[in-house]
């Protein structure tokens, strides 16, 4: 690495951050909102690859697909804390492993 | 030079917040990083180039769906003490298998150039003399409106549907049902007795209307046959 | 033509009370399939004699094409000649008159009547098809279907087991007649080219030599086939051996007996060899076999039909024993006296199991002749036509059994072989205890003290006329077919009557030599007859106790008779019981366990592999997106692998 910010920076930063998100998912037993955190985590981490791309290339279509990104994180974060709500309003609890209904 | 320093400054933050997301006792702290590592990432975003991305970010990112989080971490009563057992167990397997994916990373990266021809595939480049956010807008409105129409979709979806699941009829309101109103037939509620000359109530043996109804109204009235 | 329209009127009345008598009602089906037999038995014997008179001649009437199948051809055709119009002439009018027979028989029965009357008309069409066949395989599809009609009368009763069993043990015992039958046409097939009679029979002369290799030995091909073709006539007349279903074959109701057991379907093996004469004519072994055959079932069966206690039984043994005749007479090659033999059996058989069923409705049902005797007084007219019936099976002269049972005995000493000496001994012997069971059975069930039950005896009472008046034709028909059809059949001319439809080699002299019987031998069946009605006399008049005391002191042969020589209990032993425990292994075993067991034993693993597999189906959520991971991470070494 040199002491120039280059794209490889931006992607291991990206990298390392999925991975966080990832470690957060399953390592997460007692906290459903957790997850959800990580997902948002993993989320940001695509469209830091993304940007970086697009500013690597020149191109804008990067920063348009970050966008669409963004709002599907958005949409997806409510619909997520929205059963959240309900699962917890009809159990009590949002231990991950409580959520064992559909069991075979 | 400032923005190399600048840029590993918030690179650390950015990565130390998201550990102490997932690894934070107490889910309001985790919430609390969560817009942490936000700010930070719409930092990065501005070293990159995108700053209307960047201030998006921090509007929607921080300004909704972390509230948003705040709000349900606050709603729901959680009991904290029982929360943090249970980690250390799965500890070894997730470290291995978010390493391995983490070299996979590198590797796939590591040997990754760029296409000789990669600058002339440029779908859109990006246009001199003209700031992000207008760039952005020129391309949007344009090129790509119906993926921004079927955007707008999603999140009314996205709205409806966050509605539809939480919403609790109260028993105790009492709004009309105008569909029963209409539909109501005359046999549910009028019906013609004959009663004789002089009878009253008692005699004739009607207390009161078939339909339960709380303010229950007779009928007829003892001596008529007329009916309203 | 009338001959065509003879044969296929009855299947229009069996079609009409079939198919349609549940919508017409009884009545009218019965109407139907009575008139339908009025008109073939009209026409029947008129065609019979446009022939014989020399009106028409014969010929063949072509139906159509049935089978081309290479050089295989076979076409519908009703063969005209004086043997199927004399058979078809005896089948119309004998099934006539039991059809009405039926109406009064039948009147009370818990069934509706439409049924019974469809598979009566169905069987004579068969039976018809039968005998005016023009080629093999159509005489086969008669066959096959007096068979079925047999099976399906025998068990007309069906909520009768033991109807059931015998309907079922008559179509089992044909069955096996019937494939040595089916393989005797094969190889019909394979010597002549051709299955078709008048194909056939100008050819005979060519393959005399022909010989076929099988079991290891080579055999001239016309013994193979005659021995092939009599085994089937073995199963369908009820000869030794495969005699056994015709006793049970009581259970159907008696017009069935009448007209299935006693007149038509048993002689249908006859009817087989002396069409088949020009063949048998060439094959001295199984013209052998078949007199031996023949005289020792006349004999075996008599000797059963002594003891037995059940009137129907009786008349079936008997009906039995004088097959054995036929056969004896065509064995030695007199299969023109055979035919005559057919004819008046036809008649004095049909009235004795008519008679007996007059006997069985007057007795409220009741079969076993000992709990009858002295109805002579109450139930008249039947006790006279079965006097003249037994008259005439017994050979007294003038009755009809007389000419045509005399000539039988008189074929076979004139015939001169070591064999024939064998058959004219049985039949001689057979015809003594012929005349007994016969007087036995008068003496049981009309005459002596009465044993009949006295809440029975209340009860009896005559035939109504449409039952009695059939009896009568038959009855004349006993007394005066045998002095009227013995000119024709055997007489002087009998050349010129049959015309070539029975086949007699230049050797036989045997018709000719019915003239030169010495006189012993020719009142030798009229003397024994007697001797036996006079034993049966004594027996059973004059000293009633005489039989009880014969039986308990010869007890072993007694029960021997009676349990119709054990036959039986040997086929049961081993045939029947050995295929049931193969069957049951095969079933349990092979079946249940082997076969089910691999489509039940893979359902049962796809089960058990579901019920480890849905294991995966934890249901927690962290699993889930911890198993994706890994999809994840494989999926990401895949590629870098294969790059």
């Amino acid at each position: 690495m040199g002491t120039e910010v280059g794209l490889g920076h931006f992607l291991v930063v990206s990298a390392i951050l999925l991975v966080l998100g990832i470690f957060g998912i399953f390592l997460n037993r007692k906290n459903v909102i957790i997850i959800l955190m990580s997902v948002e985590l993993i989320l940001l981490a695509v469209n830091l690859n993304l940007v970086a791309f697009s500013a690597a290339l020149g191109d804008l279509v990067g920063q348009v697909f970050a966008m669409f990104v963004l709002t599907v994180a958005a949409a997806e974060a409510a619909i997520g804390l929205a059963i959240v709500v309900i699962y917890f309003r009809n159990r009590g609890s949002i231990q991950v492993e409580d959520v064992n209904l559909m069991k075979g | 030079m400032i923005a190399t320093i600048a840029f590993y400054v918030f690179s650390v933050i950015l990565l130390a917040s998201a550990a102490m997301v997932v690894s934070s006792r107490n889910p309001v702290h985790s919430v609390l990083f969560l817009i942490l590592s936000f700010f930070n990432a719409a930092a990065l975003f501005l070293i990159a180039g995108a700053e209307f991305l960047a201030m998006i970010l921090l509007i929607v990112y921080v300004g909704a769906v972390a509230v948003l989080f705040l709000f349900v971490v606050m709603m729901l009563d959680i009991d904290f003490a029982e929360l943090r057992s249970g980690f250390q167990r799965y500890l070894p397997v997730g470290a291995t298998v978010g390493a391995v994916l983490f070299i996979e990373l590198a590797l796939v990266l590591g040997g990754w150039k760029f296409a000789p021809d990669a600058t002339a595939l440029r779908l859109s480049p990006v246009p001199a003399q003209v700031s992000n956010t207008a760039a952005l807008g020129r391309l949007l409105y344009t090129d790509y409106v119906f993926l921004f129409q079927a955007a707008g979709l999603l999140l009314l979806v996205a709205m409806i549907g966050a509605i539809v699941l939480t919403l609790r009829d109260r028993k105790t309101s009492r709004h009309q049902s105008t569909r029963s109103q209409t539909e109501r037939t005359v046999a549910e509620t009028l019906e013609l007795v004959s009663i004789s000359v002089g009878a009253g109530v008692k005699e004739t043996g009607i207390f009161g209307p078939k339909v339960a109804e709380p303010e229950a109204v007779a009928e007829t009235h003892g001596g008529g046959q007329r009916g309203h | 033509m009338i001959y065509a329209v003879a044969v296929f009127a009855p299947l229009l009345g069996s079609l009409v009370s079939g198919l349609l008598g549940r919508s017409i009602g009884d009545r009218a089906a019965m109407a139907v399939s009575v008139l339908c037999m009025l008109v073939a038995a009209a026409l029947g014997p008129l065609a019979c004699f446009q022939l014989v008179s020399g009106e028409t001649d014969a010929g063949t009437v072509s139906l159509g094409t049935w089978v081309e199948a290479g050089h295989f051809h076979v076409s519908w055709a009703l063969r005209y000649d004086v043997l199927a119009a004399a058979m078809v002439a005896m089948v119309t009018f004998v099934a006539m008159l039991i059809h009405v027979y039926s109406i009064g028989y039948m009147a009370h029965d818990q069934f509706p009547r439409y049924r019974f009357f469809a598979y009566l008309s169905l069987f004579t069409f068969s039976m018809l098809m039968l005998v005016t066949a023009d080629n093999l395989l159509q005489l086969f599809f008669g066959w096959e279907g007096v068979g079925l009609c047999s099976y399906l009368l025998i068990g007309y009763w069906y909520d009768r087991p033991s109807a059931n069993a015998a309907a079922i043990k008559a179509f089992i015992v044909n069955r096996i007649g019937d494939l040595a039958f089916a393989v005797g046409v094969a190889l019909v097939f394979v010597k002549f080219g051709s299955i078709e009679f008048s194909t056939i029979f100008p050819a005979i002369a060519q393959h005399q030599s022909d010989t076929y290799s099988v079991l290891g030995g080579t055999f001239p091909a016309f013994e193979v086939i005659g021995v092939l073709l009599f085994i089937g006539a073995m199963g369908k007349s009820a000869q030794i051996g495969l005699h056994v279903w015709l006793p049970d074959a009581m259970e159907g109701p008696t017009p069935v007996s009448a007209l299935i057991h006693a007149a038509t379907m048993v002689t249908a093996g006859v009817f087989l060899v002396a069409r088949m004469s020009p063949l048998y004519e060439f094959a001295p072994f199984a013209l052998g076999m078949v007199t031996f055959i023949g005289a020792t079932t006349a004999l075996f069966a008599a000797t059963i039909g002594c003891v037995q206690n059940d009137i129907k039984r009786v008349i079936a043994y008997s009906t039995c024993s004088q097959l054995g005749y036929m056969f004896t007479a065509a064995g030695v090659g007199a299969f023109q006296v055979s035919i005559f033999h057919l004819m008046t059996h036809a008649f004095f058989k049909a009235l004795l199991f008519l008679s007996a069923g007059s006997v069985i409705h007057a007795v409220s049902d009741e079969q076993d002749m000992r709990k009858m005797g002295g109805l002579a007084r109450l139930i008249p007219w039947t006790c006279v036509v079965m006097w003249i019936g037994s008259l005439a099976l017994a050979g007294i002269p003038p009755f009809a059994g007389y000419y045509s049972k005399d000539a039988i005995i008189a074929a076979a000493y004139a015939s001169g072989t070591g064999i024939g000496m064998y058959g004219f001994i049985c039949t001689v012997l057979a015809a003594f205890l012929t005349a007994f069971y016969s007087w036995r059975l008068l003496i049981m069930t009309f005459h002596g003290r009465s044993r009949v039950d006295h809440h029975v005896l209340e009860h009896v009472h005559e035939s109504p006329p449409v039952m009695i008046v059939p009896l009568l034709f038959l009855a004349t028909g006993a007394v005066i077919a045998g002095k009227l059809l013995a000119p024709l059949f055997i007489g002087d001319d009998w050349q010129a009557f049959w015309n070539g439809s029975i086949f007699n080699a230049p050797t036989n002299h045997v018709l000719a030599d019915l003239e030169t019987v010495p006189a012993w031998a020719e009142m030798a069946p009229l003397v024994f007859g007697l001797a036996g009605i006079a034993l049966a006399y004594v027996m059973y008049m004059a000293f009633p106790l005489l039989p009880m005391q014969l039986a308990t002191k010869f007890r072993g042969i007694y029960l021997f008779l009676l349990n119709k020589w054990y036959f039986d209990e040997l086929y049961d032993a081993i045939f029947v019981q050995p295929t049931i425990r193969l069957s049951r292994m095969l079933w349990q075993t092979g079946d249940a366990t082997l076969i089910d067991g691999v489509p039940n034993g893979l359902a049962e693993l796809a089960v058990d592999g579901s019920r480890q597999a849905v294991k995966i189906q934890t249901g927690s959520l962290a699993v889930y997106a911890f198993v994706m991971l890994i999809g994840v991470v494989l999926l990401v070494g895949i590629f870098l692998v294969s790059r």
